[in-house]
């Protein structure tokens, strides 16, 4: 029978206090540039939220002209006139007007909805075709593993954005609606990535004990699947990748910046951007056709990166614990 | 090691006979109208001329038919007349990638000399105010895109300080290039101009490519910095740079002879696969800055829907790809020799 020697204190057998805050969280607090991120997200989800109504305080009469011209639809941005030369900031127009007279400052706020949109929808779908996709290839191996993993090298191989261009040049004229053509066209060749890195996930866990315990009781494939192997392998991933918003918002404004992606007049400040090529020469007068959208987007891919610079940091097992 | 080359080697054809079929799904979705105004410099007249082009081009035929006579072109070596450029697409590739390779040269090395440097001062200083500095420094670069940050420089740069010019070359030394007292050795100015000994012409040069690396390097520094900080970080805690320490070696020689070598193995990985992506042309660097290389030119074709020129460029590009990650694969098992490749 055992015993507790008495020289062991009964407290030593205590388990040491947890915190109940996980270490990613903490990770993501305790680094200045980290919570840089945060509060910048924050801040741009703030100013998507409230769009109409800090369009409707800013500039009242701009607001008043955008019910008016666009009905239903505030995503298209007000035009005061058609003149191609853009104007310089005033009462009127705050961050002044682009190339056709766009309201730069309209279309900066509202572009920050385009923003989140766009990023979200891109992110979640690519992750979805690419969970799917990538359990189904590790988990039935075989002959449609060989198969889809050949399908996966040939998107890969397709240069991205290159590829990006051409569906957002073939699908535009079919689909002509907002911002669907860039987000058809990302999604198309964005799920690859991650189909891969999850059939390496799943793989790993496959041979797992748990897994053939589940498997000796009759556990079905749906249910194995949902309830034994994606919660063990790809849920960390998916806070991972969840952050690559931003770089998808990068890459959707420079559909928009070349062209493709949007339609013409549409809240999005790829856009906004692309309207300055003509002006390259002048833009020491024009500066703000390029400021005011350029800033918006590098501080809200910025914010992204910088969160997710943190929770690799906090979630890559090669650098845990390095830091203090 | 060779098996695995050959095996690798083989999936090349697949790949490329995919890329093609995956273009042409594509395509599909365009009605034959569409398609016929991808081989016409002007919009046909009457209907009856729009009809006999869609004849003529077979453009009526299911899409698997006209895969097959595209396919069966190719076999024959020739990827089609690309209308963005106006001659054949292999000569177009050939005229394009000069200008791209030269800026990817010379946007490479100080992307590689500096990104290491500033990875290797972070690690050493790891947590101080350097490593804190060159982190920020690298993520805002890394976070901006090539076009703000492009149509930021060429604002200051250029309409305000008339320093460096987008382009490719001015006036009088596009005049110099193309003069046949002038010998254009391999298409890149800079080393023309060097060869043929003309330094104006070289200063010329540099001065437009200045811009474009600029931007390159900054949006890829993060990327080198990153790999070369973290790897760094892995070696120095190795049991032979202890030792190399207990040694009693300076810090220094630590640092130079032992731990640094065996750091830049991922590096070497990494900046070859950089280097590809930049060899196939950088289409927003080249497009800003009105560079004309196979960035510039693709995004041309792809915006004007040159479904020929397209496919010619995927295909070369996939096949330099393809080739060169199994380069990588191979000099990573030649630095690295715990890797066998299988």
């Amino acid at each position: 029978m055992a015993t507790i020697s008495p020289d062991i204190k009964a407290n030593e057998w205590a388990l040491p206090p947890q915190s109940r805050t996980p270490a990613w969280l903490r990770a993501l607090l305790k680094n200045p540039a980290s919570i840089t991120g945060v509060v910048l997200i924050v801040a741009f989800a703030l100013v998507a939220i409230f769009a109409q109504q800090i369009v409707n305080i800013v500039e009242p009469a701009i607001a008043q002209q955008e019910a008016e011209q666009n009905v239903g639809n505030p995503y298209m941005i007000p035009r005061d006139g058609f003149s191609s030369e853009p104007q310089p900031p005033s009462a009127r127009h705050v961050f002044g007007t682009t190339e056709g007279q766009f309201d730069l400052f309209y279309g900066v706020v509202w572009g920050t909805r385009t923003a989140f949109e766009v990023g979200i929808i891109i992110t979640g779908l690519t992750l979805i075709i690419g969970m799917i996709v990538g359990l189904v290839s590790a988990y039935y191996g075989g002959i449609i593993d060989e198969t889809l993993q050949r399908v996966v090298e040939i998107f890969l191989a397709f240069p991205f954005l290159l590829a990006a261009i051409t569906a957002a040049s073939v699908f535009g004229p079919v689909v002509h609606s907002g911002i669907l053509t860039g987000i058809i066209a990302l999604t198309l060749f964005g799920w690859p990535g991650y189909a891969r890195i999850i059939r390496g996930d799943v793989l790993a866990i496959k041979e797992r004990d748990f897994v053939l315990a589940a498997r000796a009781i009759g556990v079905r494939d749906f249910r194995m699947v949902m309830r034994h192997i994606l919660p063990n392998s790809v849920y960390s991933l998916l806070v991972v990748a969840s952050l690559d918003i931003g770089t998808y918002v990068l890459s959707f404004a420079a559909l928009s910046f070349l062209g493709v992606g949007t339609e013409v007049g549409y809240a999005d400040w790829g856009q906004l951007l692309s309207f300055a090529r003509n002006w390259i020469p002048s833009l020491a007068t024009y500066w703000y056709i390029i400021v005011y959208p350029g800033i918006a987007l590098l501080l809200y891919v910025l914010a992204w990166n910088l969160v997710g610079d943190a929770f690799r940091d906090a979630l890559d097992p090669k650098l845990r614990g390095l830091r203090p | 090691m060779i098996s695995y080359i050959i095996r690798r080697l083989l999936i090349l054809p697949i790949v490329l006979i995919g890329l093609s079929i995956l273009i042409f799904a594509m395509i599909s979705f365009l009605d034959p109208a569409t398609r016929a105004a991808l081989y016409v410099s002007s919009p046909p007249k009457t209907a009856n001329a729009l009809n006999q082009l869609i004849l003529k081009y077979g453009l009526d035929q299911p899409i698997p038919v006209q895969y097959w006579n595209w396919l069966s072109q190719v076999l024959h070596g020739d990827l089609g007349y690309s209308k963005t450029a106006q001659r054949p697409v292999v000569q177009a590739i050939l005229a394009y990638f000069p200008a791209t390779l030269e800026l990817a040269i010379w946007s490479f090395i100080p992307i590689i000399v500096i990104g290491v440097w500033m990875g290797i001062q972070a690690a050493i200083h790891q947590d101080k105010f350097i490593d804190q500095a060159a982190r920020v420094f690298s993520i805002i670069g890394y976070s901006f895109p090539s076009f703000v940050f492009g149509l930021l420089v060429l604002m200051l740069f250029y309409a305000k300080l008339q320093w460096f010019p987008p382009g490719r070359l001015s006036d009088w030394a596009n005049l110099v290039v193309g003069s046949s007292s002038f010998h254009q050795y391999t298409h890149m100015n800079t080393f023309d101009a060097l060869l043929n000994g003309r330094f104006d012409i070289f200063l010329d040069a540099l001065r437009h490519l200045v811009l474009p690396a600029l931007t390159l390097s900054y949006i890829s520094w993060a990327l080198i910095l990153r790999v070369t900080r973290s790897s760094m970080l892995d070696v120095v805690r190795q049991d032979y740079v202890t030792v190399a320490r207990a040694k009693g070696l300076k810090e220094q020689a630590v640092m130079n002879r032992h731990a640094r070598p065996n750091a830049m193995i991922p590096v070497a990985t990494v900046g070859g696969l950089l280097l590809v992506g930049l060899m196939n042309g950088v289409v927003i660097t080249e497009t800003i800055f009105n560079y004309r290389g196979i960035g510039f030119w693709i995004a041309q074709s792809a915006l004007q829907l040159d479904v020929v020129s397209v496919l010619g460029v995927v295909m070369f590009e996939a096949t330099l790809l393809v080739l060169a990650n199994l380069a990588v694969d191979v000099l990573y098992a030649f630095l690295d020799p715990r890797i066998r490749l299988s």
